[in-house]
Formats: structure tokens, sequence, C-alpha cells
């Protein structure tokens, strides 16, 4: 193996290193750093120090809030460094391996070995094979067994945490739910080994953090298994090792006000605005929606809190646009009240608004009038996600026809041209006729909007995503569809669509085969084997699986056939099986609050077709959240109608 | 119904312009002329500048740019000019902009607009690149062959697809030094900016067709100064003068 620190002292810049490579690479600004806001700390003055990892290209992960307040909350503290890390595209990685450059941070250009914990936040579990790359151009062993006591705790996070059984062999530690207060605690209990001189090797510290209940040490867990492939137990190693463990709930939005100082980019990314979180949770109940259940309950942030944050952050930053961001923005108790302030005070600034918002209801459109007041009135987006009403109610999406043409009547007829619909296809019970009828809608749509616009230039582009079962939802037990019958259908609607004559051509459609959604799959709800198919799929040259042009399905059921080839289990078994009640699911020791026996009643509810309301306005449903985590709904109103005056600034 | 129409505002209009000389310094040599753009936008933001935008629905901030170097290539002068719907100070704008952008993009002069023509005054660069771990002699050979060459043609790919030019011409002048400085040999080059502008890579590539120049590691190639060509002495001038108050 190349001597990755060419000599240099721990926590030195390799910049002088990467120099030379960059002149060789595409996009080269990606990989400096230098962004205004962003921190770099004196290696010398810190006890704990953190690499935070986005697993994805920088446009991608530069944006990602989670990073973001991370960085900020950890810099915070006087004794902590934090420092961030990207996946480098296949030629700089291959530069880096010809010229022993190691995996760095882009503020410091460290080399990540040398931190003492790598936060990886996985938004998605297409981020898995980004990891092994970065472990590896790093030197860190890949797997956390062989990892020595000076080799950094590497730490999973984000939304695909909940699940983290797959990359297992790969983490030392999984965190469920919000970061902020997870990353100070392990922060502490760190500060407090290395204080004491690190007694007990890494084995001590891992106990430590288990110990807390909160922190998931895959490696202080046996799983054992069935003769049929299906799990058999999960054991705690140890006698205080707990059975199950809890994720983290952030209670006061507003005493978290973050970001406070957001970096802006020099590369260009994928999201350039001063974005703010109004809330977070949601009980809409969508049963399809990870990040609906495992979010619970809702937490909104107050309206002067919101103010606050757009405020300071605009002047932090110049961005020239604000989002206001959460699950279903419209759905904040004072959302009317917070964008007609903020489009009030911002109006002649040149700042633009905007609030990523699918509700399909007419005060939807009154939002996004009064956020778009003085700008162009181009695309609306709704999301009635199922094609026909028997889809939509196993689901849980409450959306009747005649809302989606009132709805898109009242945006067409306040100057939109153009409404964009999201769907999903391969949902349980799904025949070819519930997606069909979306070809049904979309007609439907054109032919209310050429009436009340009185043009024939209108236009609806229907967007379709697979539905991949995931972890912690209703839908975890269902058959994820094939994706040959995920291709056929989404054939029989394109023709359905392209062969009418009066609409088809004002309907766009967008689509993605089937094909890397059941790498998704397999990815979401598998256990620690399927760890054998990523490292396979990865050694094969499996990288940045989200992008449709480096994502190879062969490559991936080659790996995955090579690793199961003894097994009773392939890939058909993660995905399209179905699961029973009595089944031990990989992910059933870790708890997301949401109670399995409620779970399981709304998954007999969707099959049934049977509606569940929001309980924020109908009363508690108990899935258990509240009860288990000692939380509660927190919505408004404050009482605050109006924002507090900023300080007149210059220029204005 | 009818169309909505781009919004009835009152356009503040420009007042005053003011010129700026820029520097791209260390590892924001990397960054491109669009991340300028976007930088610099927001940048007046910070600094709270009364910057003049266009009309209509999606208003544009009055700045106008200069020909700027590669991405990737250093430069201490590149120039852009702002436009301003109430009077500053040009060295208060200076000093507002430089802090409000990263270290790195360096504001380094400013002047307030008194004369036009300003991209016509700006009728040649002056180069320096560095050879890390390359012989200064080798480089001094190299300098020779191209000098003494009538032409030397280079093919670039462009947005009009792959061009062949002679990046011999518009070289007025080129010096190597004869000792190396920080492990480096050094070349320095005075272009004239001609329609398809000879670049440094361009005459990187021609050195290497005259003398099969091929330096182990990327050589490092900063921009010292753009404006008008005194025609006997191949110094580049500053652009600002006509501008300069006394």
């Amino acid at each position: 193996m190349t001597d990755l620190r060419a000599g240099r002292a721990i926590g030195a810049s390799h910049f002088d290193r990467l120099e030379p490579l960059l002149a060789q690479v595409a996009k080269p600004i990606q990989y400096v750093g230098g962004e205004v806001n962003a921190v770099t700390k004196e290696w010398g003055a810190a006890q704990v120090r953190w690499a935070l990892m986005y697993p994805d290209a920088y446009e991608v992960g530069a944006p990602n809030q989670g990073i973001q307040i991370l960085y900020e909350v950890l810099n915070e503290q006087p004794d902590i460094l934090a420092e961030r890390s990207y996946a480098v595209w296949p030629d700089l990685e291959q530069a880096m391996r010809d010229s022993g450059v190691p995996q760095f941070t882009v503020d410091g250009h460290r080399a990540l070995g040398d931190f003492d914990l790598l936060g990886i936040s996985f938004a998605t579990e297409l981020g898995y094979t980004n990891m092994l790359t970065a472990l590896d151009l790093a030197g860190i062993a890949l797997h956390a067994k062989d990892r020595d006591i000076d080799a950094p705790l590497v730490v999973a996070g984000g939304h695909a945490a909940f699940n983290p059984e797959p990359i297992a062999d790969f983490i030392d530690v999984a965190v469920l739910g919000d970061g902020e207060e997870a990353v100070l605690l392990i922060s502490g209990i760190v500060r407090q080994w290395k204080a004491e001189g690190r007694p007990g090797d890494r084995l001590e510290l891992l106990m430590r953090l288990a110990r807390t209940g909160s922190l998931y040490v895959p490696s202080l867990y046996d799983v054992t298994y069935l003769v049929d492939g299906r799990i058999q137990r999960v054991v705690p190693t140890h006698p205080d090792v707990p059975w199950r463990v809890a994720k983290h709930t952030l209670m006061d939005l507003d005493e978290w006000s973050y970001p406070k100082a957001p970096l802006v980019p020099l590369a260009e990314t994928v999201h350039e605005r001063m974005s703010v979180e109004i809330f977070r949770g949601c009980t809409r109940g969508c049963r399809f929606c990870q990040a609906g259940m495992i979010t619970r309950p809702v937490r909104e942030r107050s309206i002067t809190g919101v103010a606050e944050i757009v405020q300071r952050g605009l002047e932090a930053t110049g961005f020239e646009e604000v989002g206001l961001l959460s699950l279903s923005s419209a759905d904040h108790s004072e959302i009317g009240d917070i964008a007609k302030n903020l489009a009030d005070r911002y109006e002649d600034s040149q700042t633009s608004l905007s609030l990523p918002s699918t509700r399909v209801d007419a005060f939807n459109v009154d939002l996004a009038n009064e956020l778009s007041r003085n700008g162009r009135r181009s695309g609306l987006t709704f999301a009635p996600e199922g094609g026909s009403e028997r889809m939509r109610k196993v689901i849980n999406k409450q959306v009747t026809e005649e809302d989606l043409i009132r709805t898109v009547t009242t945006a067409y007829a306040s100057g939109w041209r153009h409404v964009k619909l999201y769907f999903m296809c391969g949902l349980p019970t799904e025949t070819d006729d519930d997606v069909l009828q979306i070809a049904t809608l979309a007609k439907e749509v054109i032919k209310a909007g050429r009436e009340i616009s009185g043009r024939r230039d209108i236009k609806c582009t229907v967007s379709i995503g697979g539905f991949v079962p995931k972890p912690h939802t209703p839908f975890q037990w269902a058959s994820q569809l094939d994706h040959e019958t995920t291709d056929s259908r989404l054939m029989k609607l394109k023709e359905a669509i392209r062969s009418d004559r009066e609409y088809g051509k004002a309907i766009g459609l967008r689509y993605h085969d089937g094909k890397p959604g059941i790498v998704e799959g397999l990815l979401s709800r598998g256990d620690r084997r399927v760890g054998r198919v990523i490292e396979t799929a990865w050694r094969a040259g499996a990288r940045f699986d989200g992008w449709s042009e480096h994502f190879s399905y062969d490559g991936w059921m080659t790996a995955a056939d090579e690793t199961f080839a003894q097994d009773a289990i392939d890939v058909d078994w993660f995905t399209i099986r179905e699961r029973e009640r009595t089944e031990v699911l990989p992910w059933d020791h870790l708890d997301s609050g949401l109670d399995s026996a409620w779970l399981w009643e709304d998954w007999q509810d969707a099959l049934d077709e049977v509606a569940v309301d929001d309980c924020r306005w109908t009363p508690c449903f108990d899935c258990g959240v509240c009860d288990q985590l000692g939380t509660e709904i927190q919505v408004g109103p404050t009482g605050v109608t109006s924002l507090p005056m900023p300080e007149v600034r210059a220029g204005g | 119904m009818a169309s909505r129409r781009p919004p009835d505002r009152d356009v503040a209009p420009v007042v005053q312009r003011i010129r700026l000389r820029h520097a791209r310094r260390g590892r924001l040599r990397f960054s491109s002329h669009r991340d300028f753009q976007r930088a610099l936008e927001r940048a007046i933001r910070r600094a709270g500048l009364p910057i003049a935008f266009s009309a209509g629905f999606s208003p544009h901030p009055k700045i106008s740019y200069a020909g700027s170097a590669p991405t990737g290539v250093a430069s201490e002068a590149e120039y852009v000019e702002i436009g301003l719907t109430s009077p500053r100070d040009p060295v208060a704008v200076q000093v507002a902009l430089d802090a409000a952008l990263p270290p790195g993009l360096d504001v380094i002069d400013a002047v307030e607009v008194r004369t036009g023509d300003f991209a016509q005054r700006l009728e040649a660069s002056w180069w320096r690149i560095e050879f890390p771990e390359v012989d200064p002699g080798v480089v001094g050979a190299a300098r020779e062959a191209f000098w003494a060459a009538d032409s030397v043609e280079v093919e670039r790919r462009t947005k009009s697809g792959l061009r062949r030019f002679d990046a011999r011409e518009p070289v007025v002048w080129m010096d190597a030094q004869p000792e190396a400085v920080g492990g480096c040999a050094i070349l320095e080059v005075v272009v004239r900016h001609v329609t398809l502008s000879v670049r440094p890579d361009d005459v990187l590539a021609a050195l290497r067709q005259v003398a099969d120049l091929a330096p182990p590691v990327p050589p490092r190639v900063t921009r010292l100064a753009q404006g008008p060509l005194d025609p006997a002495t191949y110094a580049v001038g500053d652009p600002f003068a006509p501008d300069r108050r006394d």
C-alpha cells in the first residue's frame, strides 16, 4: 500500500499534492473549498475532530441541509473541529490512486484518516458504494472489525440509517433521527474517552456509545438466521447493550436556529438558495413515505423563528432565493402569514421565494401566487401520487379527481401555463388500469385548463417515480413490483398518452425504467448479508449509483448472484417477496417510535382501501410516536402574525 | 384571459458605473468565469451595494465582464464593470466587495467610469508560466525554438468544433528566466488579443510542438496584466489610466 501520508504530520494539508491533479479533472473548483462561510480551525486546538461526508458529488452534497447544520453546530464548540468531504468523481479517484493522495476534506484538505470521527449522511441508499470509495481512498479499513484504535469512528446518519444493516460491516455507529443533539452526545463521549487516555481500546468506546440506548453499534449485535433465509433473532452481544435503539428527536426547532451562515458554494450546485426548514415531521400518513413516518411528530418553527433565519441567512450569503423547506410546506399552520410577510418584506429586493409544496388544493395555488407576485408563473407542481381513486385510498393520499381538476383549473386561471403532476408506479395492489388512469387524469387536466384559460398552449408534465418499499412504513411488508412489469406498465401509459390526438401533444411524460428501483429496494430492505453484495459490486466498479450514466444494473445483479450463490436468498427474496406479520425484519430492533402493531394495522387498512386522517386536525390514532418518545405534536398558531421589522440596510 | 405582463416596476436608472480590477489567486484559480459571476452577484448583495437591475420578469444586475482568464489559470488582472443606482466612492466599493468575496477572489483596484470603449483598451495580456520540476535551460531552449519559428499551428476544441490556428503570430514578447524560482522554471509571454485569442495553453501546446517541452506536472499560469500594448516596448499598460482623476 502506498504511503498516503507522504511523511506529513497528522492533520496537515495535502493540497499541494492534490493541486497538480486538479488541472487534469473536470470541474476542479468542487474540490478546493474556500467558500464564503467555510470554517477551517487549527488542528491542535481541537479535542474532537469530525469529518462530515456527503457521499455524492459536491454539486449535490454542498447544499445538503443536514451536513450544513451539523457543520455549524460542531464548529460552534470551541474544542470541536468539523470539516466537509464529498465523493470524488472517477477521474479524480483514478488520479488520486495513481499519486497516493488520500480522500480529503475540502476545508483544510486534511486526510480523512486523521480525524476522530467520520460522519456520513445517507439521504439515499445509493450512496453506499461512494462510502466504500472514500474509506478506501482514505486508507481506512473497509470493515469496522479491522479498524485499530487510531482509525476514525465511522458514523452513519440520514434517513437511510434507519436500516443500516446492509452497511453494518462498514460502519461503527448509526444514528437514527435528528443529528443536532446526537453529534454533541457522541462528541462528549469521544472527548471523555480520549481525555482518559483511550482506555479499553476501541471496544470500550463503542460500548460507551451503545449504552446510551440511542446510538446503534452494529458490531455489538449478533444476527442469526433460519434455514429458509429469514432472520431468527437479533441479540446484543453484551448484557449492558440495550435490545432496542431509539431515534433522536429535537423538540424545539426555535432553539436550534440553523443554518445561521450557510455556505455559498463557488461551484454550481443543485440548490442555490437560502433554505430554512419551516417544520420537521409530517403526519399526513402517506403510506409509501418513509420520511413522513420516521420524522414524526410534527414540530413547527415559529413565524418569527423563520423570519430570523431568513434575514440573517440572506445577509450572510447574498443568495437571491429563499426556500421554505419541509415535507409539505403548505401544511405549516401559519404558512399564509409567513408567505405574505416574506413576500412583502423582500418585494423590492430582487429576492425570490420558493415553497416546495405539492399539495393538491386551491390554498396551495394561492400560496404560489403570493410567492410569484412579480415573477414569471411557469410551472406549478402537484402530487396526486396515485392515478386512480382506488390507488390513492391504498396509499392514503386523500385527493379526489374533482380536487385535482378544481386545483389545476385555479392554477391555469391564475396565469400558470404549465402544471407538473407527480405519480408513482409499482404501488401495492396496483394494476395496469390504475396506471392507465394517469393518462385519463392528465387529459382531463388539459381539457379543464384549455377551457378556463382559453388557450391551447398550456402544458402538463407527468413525472413517474418507481415505488420502492421502505423500512418503518406500512408498506415495509409489501412486495416490490418487478422491473419488467413496471416497464410494461409505463410503456402502456406512454402509448395511451401518445396516441391521443386531442391532448397527447400537450402532455409530457417523464419516467425512469424499473431497474434502479430494484437495487434501491435491495439496499433499503436488505439485511447484513447484503453488505457482501455492496462490497462485491463496488469492487467490480459500482460508483455514483444515483446517476444513470454511472449506474450498472447488470453489475449489481452479477454481484448479488455471486454473493448468494450458495444461499436460500436472492435479489427477488429481498425485493418482490411479501413479508408476513411474524417475520423478524432487519430493522425491528431500531426504534423509529412507530408502533409495529399500528404499522401492521395501517398496512391492512391499505389493503382494505381505508383512509387514515392527519392527527394535526383529527384525534390521535396511536401511531405510537408521541407515547413512546415522550414527544408531542407542536403546531401553531402562535398568535404572532407579522414579522419583526429588520434593520434597514444600505441598498435595500 | 389576459396574459400576465412584467410588473410596472420603477426601474431605478444607473447613475454611476464603476470599473473594478480583481485577482483570482491560489486555489480559487480553479473557479470558472461563471463561478465568479455568481460569487460577485452574491458579494454585491452581501455588501449592500445599490446595484441597478434590468427591467422585466427576470431582472438581471447591471454587470459587464471583460474577457476572463481560462479556468485553472490565476490572474492579477481581470476586469468588470457594475452600474449603481446611487453614487459611491470607488475605493469604498472596492473595499466592501473585497471583504464580501472569499479570500482568493480579491478586488484590487477601482475607478469611476469616465470613458467608453473599455474592451478595446484590453489589447494584450502579459502571462507568467511556472514550470515545476523543469530545468530553466530546457524552457530557455524551447523559447528559442518558438521564437525562431515563423508560425506554429496548434489545435483547440472550441464551441464551434476543432479549430487550427497560428499560436506564434500574436505572441509579441517572450522571456525565459535563466534561474529557477521556487523550484520552477519561469517563462513570461505577452500576447496580443486577436479574434480567436491565443491562450496560455495554446502557447504550451506550441512549445511542446516545436521543442518537445513536456512538463511532468501541469505548469501554473498567471495573467499579470491586461491592457493597452506599447508597440515599442511591448509593455502592457494600465487600462484604467484614462479614467483616473489626477
